[in-house]
């Protein structure tokens, strides 16, 4: 049982190509928006305890490294939503041509960043205010 | 002896786990659903950029808001467990430390799905 056998080949065999980045930030950016979701439960936790708790929640969120984390959670939000969007196309059996493939998923890199700046500049600019 | 077995068999066997296609069928829906209601929230918290603890919690009880908050924390925390549970599924092979991972994960987005809807309710029937 100890004889070594052959592996498939990995990651670190290929040449990095545009469908390997999109299929990995999706992973990653889902795993980033679970911890978020968490973040979002205990941020309604303090707007239910009172003025005080929110006041502690809001001040962290208003911090340097809240903002940081926001507007990482603002990207990886535009980007799990646009690859989802593929994803939810491509399982129609939709864009599965190498160039369309490549296409899109540049588009999706494309469309998250484009989202996270209209997010943040409403956002610093007062919001809907 | 597969070799008797007829190719409805095969299709029936379902493969080793016999289960499957409801959690790609729930990660759909739960995605589709994500879409408009992930949107939604984002706008949501843009409206509230600057405002106070008085119109925070005022705009979180308007019963559009909240029905939609808490159609946003179902969907999310139901879709963040079945990733993760894919992701666990595919990376961690020690499966005392697996199936410690998945219960885990299970309970923490049940959990946080509970507090944060009863948290949504509170607010929204304090009024």
């Amino acid at each position: 049982m100890s004889r070594e056998r052959p592996l498939s080949p990995h990651l670190q065999v290929y040449r990095w190509q545009v469908q390997m980045v999109t299929s990995i930030l999706h992973r990653a950016t889902g795993i980033v928006l679970a911890g978020g979701a968490l973040a979002l439960a205990g941020g309604l936790l303090a707007l239910m305890l009172g003025p005080e708790a929110w006041a502690c929640f809001s001040g962290h969120a208003g911090a340097w490294y809240g903002q940081v984390l926001l507007f990482g959670w603002t990207w990886a939000f535009a980007y799990h939503l646009c690859n989802g969007i593929r994803h939810i196309v491509q399982d129609f059996a939709h864009g599965y041509s190498i160039g369309v493939f490549v296409r899109n998923s540049w588009l999706t890199i494309l469309g998250s960043l484009v989202i996270t700046a209209i997010v943040w500049v409403w956002a610093l600019n007062g919001g809907a205010a | 002896m597969s070799r008797f077995r007829t190719p409805l068999k095969n299709v029936r066997g379902l493969g080793t786990a016999k289960t499957g296609t409801e959690h790609f069928v729930q990660q759909r829906l739960t995605a589709t659903a994500l879409v408009f209601l992930g949107l939604w929230f984002v706008w949501f918290v843009l409206s509230l950029v600057g405002s106070d603890y008085l119109a925070a919690t005022d705009a979180v009880s308007k019963p559009w808001n909240a029905v939609l908050l808490v159609g946003f924390l179902v969907a999310t925390f139901w879709h963040a467990q079945l990733g993760l549970q894919v992701v666990l599924e595919d990376y961690v092979h020690n499966s005392l430390l697996a199936l410690a991972l998945q219960v885990s994960v299970k309970f923490i987005a049940v959990l946080g799905a509970i507090v944060s809807i009863f948290a949504v309710a509170r607010i929204a029937l304090a009024g």
